[in-house]
């Protein structure tokens, strides 16, 4: 696994649909470009939601880890 | 906003009932939409109007959803796993049965970290989704522009459609 060195992190952990997504947006609205999230979240439809949204959006999804009962992101705003 | 909105998707949304089970779809899909820099519009028709009232107070109504299945939001797992037959008859007949379902419903909505109704609507609103309330609704149910939230637009059928036929995706709620 690489490492990476997030410049904000979300903790998403408990939410449901659609608060982990409509919670990244918030957050990488107040990001500069090229900076770093790592979001964190029990959903395990976060990570199709996360693809589908990166997708859409064109920011750069660049690793999704799934850890215990935990799906880690790292996005990249573009 | 950007050149590129002609490229940008947009979603059309009627939102015609207002139990806090149907209040969940528009507000989830809009919110979403948007995260997706999706351009949205919700037209609140009928029932639907309910839900753009300063104070939300949607009920859900179990009798009139045989599908619903009722499980307590509270106790030890295996008690929580519990469907109970609820007969139409206790469901139509007890009196406040509704106003339960509505907080069992509330809580186990709270308990799998699902956001609220008014935690969605805030969001849309944030997010630039246009709200707009029926007129016809408005004039037949008696209610004035001051029971409403700030920022709605109200309009007809007619205005809600040139919305639509301009939109990508188009849903009847």
């Amino acid at each position: 696994m690489t490492e990476y060195q997030e410049d904000q992190y979300l903790d998403c952990k408990g939410l449901s649909c659609p608060l982990p997504i409509l919670k990244t947006k918030k957050i990488m609205d107040t990001m500069n470009t090229g900076e770093l999230l790592k979001m964190v979240s029990t959903d395990p439809g976060a990570i199709n939601d996360m693809q589908a949204f990166t997708r859409r959006t064109g920011h750069e999804l660049l690793e999704s880890i799934s850890e215990g009962g935990d799906y880690i992101f790292f996005v990249r705003k573009t | 906003m950007s050149e590129t909105d002609n490229q940008r998707k947009r979603m059309a949304l009627i939102a015609s009932k207002g139990t806090l089970d149907w209040a969940y779809p528009p507000f989830i899909l809009a919110s979403t939409a948007a995260a997706m820099d999706m351009e949205v519009g919700i037209f609140f028709t009928f029932y639907g109007l309910t839900l753009l009232k300063k104070k939300l107070d949607a009920k859900v109504a179990p009798h009139t959803n045989p599908a619903m299945p009722m499980k307590m939001p509270f106790g030890p797992a295996g008690f929580q796993n519990i469907e109970w037959p609820m007969p139409n008859i206790i469901m139509g007949n007890v009196p406040g049965f509704e106003t339960m379902a509505t907080s069992l419903m509330k809580k186990t909505f709270k308990n799998k970290g699902v956001a609220t109704i008014e935690e969605l609507r805030d969001i849309c609103i944030e997010s630039n989704v246009k709200l707009i309330g029926c007129q016809m609704t408005m004039d037949v149910f008696g209610f004035s522009k001051d029971d409403f939230i700030e920022g709605i637009d109200v309009a007809g059928a007619a205005t809600f459609l040139e919305f639509a036929a301009e939109s990508d995706i188009q849903l009847f709620i």
